[in-house]
């Protein structure tokens, strides 16, 4: 054997889990990103007295693949004025960022495609922010008006963001001690309670920046469909606007991970360390059963049969799924594979939870107007997440140094907070209401 | 428009951060732009320094086309104009030739009348606020507007087999009896329309993103409101309590108590709660109109071939975009000699460019929402 051979078959011995694992997230985000997106316009038609998608596929459950089928197909346009190059680098630097960045994060105690690296949450914010640079290359490449003040839109946006979000985290990470993803979990089964309890303040500027981080309503500004067309999108089409948009909901998905291990417990079921709720661990299977049960009943009221048939599948599937799950619980030599199962269960299930979120508040709210989304960034958002990180700070001082119960010290320190908020929206307020008499004539600094 | 924008440019050349002006060109294709409206942009930065309307991409000749059909043969065409409220369309025009004929419509005909205005007046408020709300970045309430507006349509289809282009109307009356259950269906409506109307409220009304994006945008006085001759919500928006059918009764509103709402500011809210009660408003009208609809002929004596004697005749009404008036000039034959129109949408555009100065490029959006222009009447 050559020694390059060698070299070879030593790496592969090596990296062969995480080559496996880059694999499957390559073949697999962009499935679930379209799955996701069904499940949007599904949500979407049920709160707007529609039915959504309904044509392929049984209730339009094969919608995802026709559009990417269409999208591969379509006919690739790059605009003549366009700078060829970059206009092909940005939507793979998009996309490439919220793929990496899901690397680092761990689904589970032991499921984790990269290695549980020491700096595991600043290489998920760190990778997932150079998504920005394919947004503002992507514009700035388009060589168009309407692309331009969409990547300016977008710079300006997450970069005001990012700040909030930043300090956000770091309010967490002070109650974790690490950065570390799987010890951030696990500094919240010791401490027995999810962050999102001792630090709430920091969970919703975080919800409120992560919204925005995303380009989602009510802060999609960047690609605001009725001002900007599509924003920095508009030239692109095709498979390269599949890009932006699996980029997109990529990172829908990273935030939603990384609000779900900061705040919300990760892999941890509710209550993880009250054994006298250790009952709670049948939940999983019972929850995937009662979809099962739910789709044997409505087997019977489907219009066409092939329907019937389908709603049967998916009941018998969710019966294997539950058994799958109930397996570990009764049998004894299998309990070791529990926390790993349960686990993804519990980590998709609150991923999935911040997900409605946002796609709820998108049905229901208007959209910012620019400068009032820099104000509300600036005026409140990072004012507020700077106060909050003394806070959470003072209060870990005040149960370290001083001795004093935890709870009280960061009841406190929240309230305060709290206090420091009421008076920043009443601020904001009062310039709001001064700046806009004068607004037709005033110039104003945030404009582009 | 034009000279305005060329006076600025020579007068004023700085941006704020020295930078070039940009010009951006929204539509003739373009989400929001209601149609096949273009307008011109000059941005500094986001903020807009001048806007220039270009119209005319949907223009069918709509005044020529008159001359050269009978007065009956023209009636379907008025539909044409404002699409969304062809029912206020032909009943503008019928009352117009009935004018210059010197003849009335039968009581029966114009409480029928009534309430089919009414309820178009509805339905295009509805599609107002649907796409308003989703310029600004709602999306839902678009789809509960389209699904209230639909039992309207249903009622006109049941009446006269056709929801959208309608030709409701006849010179003299109307062509159709109310069918069976037409007052029931009304009713049906309005006693429903009252809870869905909740619905935009809560979706809207006191949503603090909402209020930000509407509350002093594009604000118009009084004043200004007068002197472009904008009508409607936009005129009663800015506190002027001017609305033909209380100032000029016509059809049979002298029959029925609505109030007329006006707002304080002229601003894009005001005219958004203006548009709300009117809905309220109009919804009442009809409560009251089916409850007592007169017995007698729906058709008055107007004559198979209808020759006006030589002379001409203004005829204006309160459509739901504004005053919508017909001058109607008769030289004798079956034909008019000439028939102007005087479009809502098309004076109300000319405030685009008044109000979206110094606003930013969001604004603009909202502004040409809360206009509510229908391309086909801007154009005819």
């Amino acid at each position: 054997m050559s020694p390059t051979v060698q070299a070879i078959l030593a790496f592969l011995q090596a990296w062969w889990v995480e080559i496996v694992c880059g694999v499957v997230i390559v073949a697999v985000v962009p499935l679930i990103a379209g799955y996701v997106v069904l499940v949007e316009r599904k949500l979407m038609a049920d709160m707007q007295a529609r039915l959504g998608p309904m044509r392929v596929g049984p209730h339009g459950l094969l919608q995802p693949i026709a559009d990417a089928v269409k999208l591969l197909i379509k006919e690739d346009i790059i605009p003549d004025n366009a700078d060829k190059l970059i206009f092909w680098l940005a939507p793979v630097i998009s996309m490439v960022a919220a793929m990496t960045s899901m690397g680092a994060i761990a689904f589970g105690p032991t499921f984790q495609v990269a290695r549980d690296i020491n700096v595991g949450i600043l290489f998920v914010i760190g990778v997932s922010s150079l998504g920005l640079l394919g947004i503002i290359l992507g514009g700035w490449a388009s060589n168009s008006h309407y692309s331009i003040l969409g990547a300016i839109r977008s710079t300006a946006q997450l970069v005001s963001y990012e700040t909030a979000a930043g300090f956000a985290i770091v309010s967490a990470l002070l109650l974790a001690g690490t950065l570390k993803i799987r010890a951030i979990v696990d500094a919240q089964q010791q401490s027995g309670v999810w962050f999102i309890f001792l630090a709430p303040i920091a969970f919703f500027i975080y919800l409120v920046a992560s919204i925005a981080e995303t380009n989602r309503a009510p802060f999609d500004l960047p690609e605001a469909e009725s001002e900007l067309v599509a924003g920095y999108m508009t030239e692109y089409s095709g498979f390269r606007w599949a890009l932006y948009f699996l980029g997109e909901y990529a990172n829908m998905i990273v935030v939603g991970s990384v609000a779900t291990t900061l705040f919300l417990g990760g892999w941890l079921r509710p209550f993880p360390s009250v054994h006298w709720l250790d009952w709670l661990d049948t939940l999983p299977p019972l929850m995937i059963a009662v979809v099962g049960v739910y789709c044997v009943y409505r087997a019977g009221k489907q219009p066409a049969r092939v329907q019937t048939w389908f709603m049967w599948a998916v009941a018998l599937a969710c019966f294997a799924l539950a058994l799958i799950f109930a397996v570990p619980l009764f049998v004894a030599p299998l309990k070791f594979v529990q926390p790993g199962l349960h686990g993804a269960f519990w980590f998709l299930l609150k991923v999935s939870g911040y997900i409605y979120l946002f796609m709820w508040l998108r049905f229901t709210l208007p959209r910012y107007r620019f400068d009032q989304l820099m104000h509300l960034g600036w005026y409140i958002l990072i004012p507020l997440a700077i106060v909050n990180v003394l806070s959470v700070g003072v209060a870990m001082i005040f149960e370290s140094e001083f001795g004093w119960n935890r709870w009280l010290a960061l009841v406190l320190t929240t309230l305060f907070t709290l206090a420091i908020a009421m008076l920043l929206v009443n601020l904001y307020d009062k310039r709001r209401t001064a700046d806009s008499s004068s607004a037709a004539v005033a110039t104003d600094r945030y404009a582009g | 428009m034009g000279n305005t924008l060329r006076d600025d440019a020579t007068q004023n050349n700085s941006t704020l951060l020295g930078a070039d002006e940009l010009v951006v060109n929204m539509g003739p294709q373009h989400p929001s732009t209601h149609g096949v409206l273009r307008v011109k942009l000059k941005l500094d930065g986001e903020r807009v320094r001048g806007a220039e309307c270009v119209i005319g991409y949907l223009h069918r000749g709509v005044e020529k086309i008159a001359e050269h059909r009978t007065y009956q043969q023209f009636a379907p065409y008025v539909d044409r104009m404002d699409y969304v409220a062809a029912v206020s369309n032909g009943l503008g025009y019928c009352e117009a030739v009935e004018k210059l004929l010197n003849a009335e419509a039968p009581p029966r005909a114009r409480v029928i009348r009534t309430i089919l205005t009414e309820l178009q007046r509805i339905a295009s408020h509805l599609v107002w606020l649907g796409t308003h709300a989703l310029d600004i970045g709602a999306l839902t309430p678009l789809f509960y507007c389209f699904r209230e507006r639909e039992e309207i349509l249903k009622i006109f289809e049941k009446y006269c087999g056709a929801r959208l282009t309608t030709h409701a109307f006849r010179i003299g009356g109307l062509q159709y009896e109310a069918y069976d259950g037409f007052e029931k269906d009304v009713e049906r409506f309005c006693k429903d329309f009252e809870r869905r109307i909740q619905d935009y409220v809560d979706l809207l009304t006191g949503n603090s993103i909402w209020i930000g994006r509407t509350r002093n945008v594009g604000v118009l006085s009084a004043a200004e409101c007068i002197a472009l001759g904008a009508s409607g919500p936009l005129l009663r928006a800015s506190g002027v309590k001017w609305d033909l059918r209380k100032a000029q009764p016509y059809a049979a509103y002298d029959q029925y108590q609505f109030e007329i709402p006006v707002g304080a500011n002229g601003d894009t809210y005001d005219r958004y709660m203006v548009r709300m009660e009117e809905m309220r408003q109009s919804r009442l009208i009809c409560l009251q109109a089916i409850e007592r609809i007169p017995e007698g002929p729906i058709l008055g004596k107007v004559g198979k071939v209808l020759k006006p004697a030589a002379g001409e005749i203004y005829h204006s009404i309160e459509a739901p975009k504004g005053i919508l008036g017909y001058y109607i000039v008769s030289d004798g034959t079956t034909q008019p000699y000439r028939v102007r129109i005087r479009p809502p949408s098309f004076v109300n555009l000319q405030a685009l460019d008044k109000m979206v100065r110094g606003h930013l490029v969001a604004d603009v959006v909202a502004i040409i929402g809360t206009l509510d222009i229908v391309l086909g009447e801007v154009d005819r």
